[in-house]
């Protein structure tokens, strides 16, 4: 997917139901995986979103894909960058330190199980052409959008 | 515009990137002692443990000079600043003329008086690229090495070393480990965490005689060793602006705009003294993101527009044999200690607002943490309870929260 | 309990194979039927609980799950049924009267689907929708018997108020309490967006709802909940509903759990009573009562909106519907046997009242042997399911229809018949906030204008077909029907006569 204008991704709190399923769909999408049971099952899903719940109100946050992002500014080796207008990571230099995870506002990115840092993409470059969680959300809570 | 950098790190970067946001045209000349193409200096722990590579570790890709148009000089000291000619002189007599100067020079590593120091064959520090490939090529897996300085250095270097070894011990005349960011409980998990991982820790001991190769500690103990790392500290480098007149505490007096005392004199990253928020005075805030932030401002002053850097506070995020630490701000007021399983937590609070903390393991979204601190957020303005359960976007008021999800406003 | 009368009615059936334990269905399921079992680290399920709602099967990412009939069963017996067997040992247990929600699900006979449609073929041209104009636009309100002209030759202007619609669909009346807040919104969008309307119910018109008046029908009950001037004049007609199909004879009953702030608010009575309306209007108690309560209506709203009177189907409807059409109302809805319901007696929602097809027969046919059919336009509802069934209806007689369960479906209704218990889990017929989220207006109207445009489509398709080309020309035109598998009688009463015929 071609993202060329800066864009982010939507989350309308009054309609998140709180049920999970983007962050299934976000894990499947980036799995690398055909199947969603071979990808998912009995995993400990890495979704590139987190669902807040407090009573009931439910919403999912991720990188906000900020035009200054503080994350690639502190990040040590260079693995965090602007691409096309989004935030990404260059898994291979990425050491895991974590410095990104101490200055993200949002707490929008997270630590992996592999040792680098994950976070939302924008599906760029992943098996969907546009972002799964986007399609996933059963009630249009979440929107692809233009900032 | 003719833009003179001397250093090749972080802040030096920072400040390229800061100069060609706004000034496409200008001349940017960079001076650099070590002889490589930039890169993160704390990956050469990294580096020895295999984890990463040369090409791996370049701060920023290949092209960065050519694409920013800046001419490198590497391999070069600078050896004197002469304000009144605006120029800079190396140590092999050229000279180099600038409209604007950034130093960023960095830190040096402190090697203490002992006894019988200079007899020691094996002597290392452990700063630059340069330090650790002579570190690696006089190590084997026979080797037994002591490391002096259970701080930030002289950890990961037990960490980069400790397979390749027979042995590492660590010892340090604090009574705990990290003593300048941990609380007691936090560095007693660290302690017990790196010798569960095979590194022998010797606390509130020092050398007191050295050997060819071994050392007699405070404690009477001997060790022997085969290669020696010294780990008690860094100075930062400012002998050439010291020499040239600007104001100097312990760094270089930078002002909000990073500018020194002398005109067109500019200082960031380790070795500069800028405004720490938390603290409310001029400090040495030698942590990367400080180092890029201030550089960068810098280089934005220096292309003529103004940009104020006034949010620098200490922070580390240290990543330890499997242990993950994050830590921010200053530890004063009122506490929240929170420990289970999943790690530990301690919040420090004053005047209604987040100061400080320090985390171990549970790490997750500490970011907001950070910028409630940065933000001088008022605890009354959220959920503070849930805040120090965990920190999370839904404590916030519904309005502020959707404002900043929205990139309405920032935080 | 030791003795479990009440076998589950239904089985849920995961394969785990499949089973990515997202936690979806545990998540979504307002009846707590399925949970994480944290120590066999499995998802497990309590059928006892489970309405067949689908939410689940809906929703599961990995298609992992299916209700199915609980296949236990008593011996086999023709006359008594599993179910009545069942209804015999609730009653013994609780005492009380049987209630269910929607439409009557017994094996009645279903005449649409024994009335068949023509097309033209060789001696009269069918017409191409999609080449040439064909009208589905719709006007409801009193037509005149003749014109009268002026001196100058002029037609003067005589006609009632007109409800002008631009496909014979309405939406049928179900009532905000009842229904949810979203649910009501996504229905007053569409019948905006689709320039038809739809039905505020019983249960009063709520205030952010104004803004689509030209597109409401606001409905008085016997209740007359909500009722005041402002409302009266909010919307485009009036209607005066006098019975309902799904329950004739008896009132409406929404459960004092469903009445939350915004509903009391709306239908005028405190929070958490339970809304009972009366069976009768009591101030109804003959056809001239009714042409009065037309008249005051008329007047409170200046002449300018049409009055509908909304009966159910029983024995006698065609000479209801006489007495009606000569109270001065501009419309008779009729609702048949089949038509839904938030809330009735079983006994009473299954057993009373008869077939659409059959009233709306006799009483355009009554009608206009009276040579008073043009007095008032017929819309009809009570299970119509399909285009096929308006063209039907349309050909029987009627000048438009009304849907619900249909509408209900396009929102994501499963017909699961529980509505009664306020945890609809598709956010339509509950009143929890946590449920009505599930229904997003904006998904919600979009798909009753795709179901609308669709069925529109089709009845085009159909009436090309036939030959025709507008809705005028289909109406009571019962030679384009013809019946099958039906008696002699049932020919009759419809006026259709047999297929070969």
């Amino acid at each position: 997917m071609q993202v060329n204008d800066m864009k982010m991704i939507k989350v309308n709190e009054k309609w998140c139901l709180g049920c999970h399923l983007c962050e299934y769909y976000c894990a499947f999408a980036n799995s690398g995986v055909e199947d969603m049971v071979k990808a998912l099952k009995d995993m400990m899903i890495q979704p590139k979103l987190r669902i807040e719940q407090k009573d009931k109100i439910s919403f999912a946050v991720s990188c906000r894909h900020c035009e200054d992002p503080i994350c690639v500014k502190s990040c040590i080796t260079g693995a965090l960058s602007i691409i096309d207008n989004v935030v990404s990571i260059d898994k291979k230099r990425c050491i895991g330190c974590y410095t990104c995870v101490l200055v993200c506002p949002y707490g929008a990115v997270m630590p992996s199980q592999e040792g680098a840092v994950r976070k939302c993409e924008l599906c760029v470059g992943n098996s969907v052409s546009s972002p799964a969680c986007v399609s996933a959300c059963p009630n249009k809570a979440i929107e692809l959008v233009e900032v | 515009m003719n833009y003179v950098i001397i250093g090749n790190s972080t802040a030096a970067i920072a400040a390229i990137e800061g100069i060609r946001s706004i000034d496409k045209q200008g001349r940017i000349t960079l001076i650099s002692i070590e002889n490589h193409h930039t890169y993160s200096r704390p990956l050469i722990s990294y580096l020895l443990q295999g984890k990463t590579d040369f090409d791996k570790m370049k701060y920023r890709p290949d092209s960065f000079y050519e694409d920013n148009s800046v001419t490198v000089v590497l391999g070069k000291k600078a050896v004197k600043v002469i304000p009144d000619m605006k120029a800079v002189i190396l140590e092999d007599s050229s000279s180099y003329e600038y409209d604007r100067l950034l130093i960023a020079t960095g830190s040096l590593p402190f090697v203490p008086d002992i006894s019988g120091l200079d007899k020691v064959k094996s002597m290392h520090t452990f700063m630059t690229l340069d330090d650790a490939l002579e570190l690696e090529k006089s190590i084997n897996d026979k080797s037994n090495v002591l490391v002096l300085g259970a701080g930030l250095i002289g950890l990961k270097c037990c960490e980069a070393i400790k397979d390749k070894v027979a042995s590492v011990t660590v010892i340090d005349l604090a009574k705990q480990v990290l003593p300048s960011i941990l609380d007691k409980t936090s560095s007693d998990i660290v302690a017990q965490h790196i010798e569960k991982q095979g590194v022998k820790l010797k606390l509130s001991c020092s050398i007191k005689q050295v050997y060819e190769n071994s050392a007699l500690l405070t404690d009477d103990s001997v060790v022997r060793f085969d290669a020696l790392v010294m780990a008690v500290g860094v100075r930062p480098n400012i002998s050439l602006l010291r020499a040239a007149g600007v104001d100097t505490n312990r760094g270089v007096l930078i002002n909000q705009c990073c500018a020194t005392s002398i005109e067109d004199i500019y200082c960031a990253g380790d070795c500069a003294e800028g405004y720490d928020m938390t603290a409310d005075c001029k400090k040495i805030l030698a942590l990367l993101p400080n180092a890029y932030m201030q550089g960068f401002c810098a280089g934005v002053n220096m292309a003529g527009e103004e940009k104020i850097y006034l949010s620098g506070m200490p922070m580390n995020a240290l990543s330890l044999m499997g242990l993950h630490i994050l830590t921010a701000g200053i530890y004063e007021g009122e506490e929240y200690v929170f420990q289970d399983k999943k790690g530990y937590k301690r919040l420090f609070y004053k005047d209604d607002m987040l100061k400080g903390f320090i985390l171990v393991d549970d790490i997750e979204c500490a970011g907001i943490y950070t910028a409630m601190i940065r933000n001088k957020t008022l605890l009354s303005s959220m959920d503070f309870d849930l805040i120090k359960k965990k920190p999370a976007l839904c404590a916030l008021a519904q309005e502020r929260r959707t404002s900043l999800l929205n990139r309405k406003e920032t935080w | 309990m030791p003795i479990n009368y009440i076998i589950p009615q239904f089985e849920i059936v995961r394969d785990q194979s499949r089973c990515i334990k997202c936690r979806v269905c545990e998540r979504q399921c307002a009846n707590e039927v399925h949970h994480y079992d944290e120590d066999y680290k499995i998802m497990v399920a309590d059928e006892s609980k489970c309405v067949n709602c689908h939410r689940c099967v809906a929703l599961c990412p990995t298609s992992a799950l299916k209700i199915v009939k609980n296949q236990d069963s008593f011996k086999e017996n023709g006359n008594w049924t599993a179910e009545i067997i069942t209804d015999v040992y609730k009653q013994a247990s609780s005492g009380g009267v049987l209630l269910s929600s929607m439409g009557n699900p017994m094996k009645f006979p279903v005449y649409w689907d024994k009335l068949l449609i023509n097309a033209s073929q060789v001696t009269n041209p069918s017409i191409d929708p999609l080449r040439e104009p064909m009208e589905t636009k719709t006007f409801l309100g009193q037509k005149k018997h003749e014109i009268k002209r002026d001196n100058e030759g002029r037609i003067i202007s005589n006609l009632g108020p007109q409800l002008e619609l631009s496909t014979p669909i309405m939406f049928s009346a179900m009532s905000y309490g009842s229904l949810s807040y979203n649910a009501h919104e996504s229905l007053a969008r569409a019948a905006k967006s689709l320039s038809i309307l739809y039905n505020t119910g019983e249960g009063g018109l709520h205030e952010d709802f104004y803004q689509y008046g030209s597109n409401t029908i606001v409905q008085v009950a016997s209740g007359r909940f909500g009722v005041h001037k402002d409302y009266l004049n909010a919307g485009a007609a009036v209607e005066i509903k006098m019975g309902q199909g799904a329950k004739p004879g008896i009132g409406g009953h929404l459960p004092g759990t469903k009445i939350t702030e915004d509903v009391s608010k709306t239908r005028m009575i405190p929070v958490g009573t339970d809304a009972i309306s009366p069976a009768p209007h009591h101030d109804i108690y003959s056809i001239e009562d009714l042409n009065q309560l037309v008249m005051s209506l008329k007047h409170a709203t200046d002449f300018k909106k049409p009055v509908i009177v909304k009966i159910a189907a029983v024995h006698n409807v065609s000479a209801i519907a006489s007495g009606i059409a000569r109270s001065g109302a501009d419309i008779i809805a009729i609702d048949g046997f089949r038509g839904g319901t938030g809330a009735a007696p079983v006994r009473i929602r299954d057993n009373v009242g008869i077939p659409i097809e059959l009233a709306l027969a006799s009483v355009d046919t009554r009608l206009r042997n009276e040579g008073i059919r043009d007095n008032v336009s017929l819309v009809v509802g009570g299970s119509i399911r399909s285009s096929a069934d308006v063209v039907k209806a349309i050909a029987l007689g009627a000048d438009a229809v009304y849907i619900a369960t249909a509408a209900l479906l396009a929102l994501g209704c499963h017909l699961c018949r529980t509505c009664y218990s306020g945890k609809c889990n598709w956010g339509i017929a509950t009143q929890r906030e946590d449920l009505v989220k599930r229904l997003n207006p904006e998904i919600g109207y979009e798909r009753l204008v795709n179901l609308i445009n669709a069925w529109t489509h089709e009845i085009k398709e159909m009436m090309g077909g036939m030959g025709i080309n507008s809705i005028e020309a289909l109406r009571g035109n019962r030679l384009m029907l013809r019946g099958i598998g039906l008696n002699e009688k049932e020919l009759e009463i419809l006026g259709v006569r047999h297929a070969g015929e």
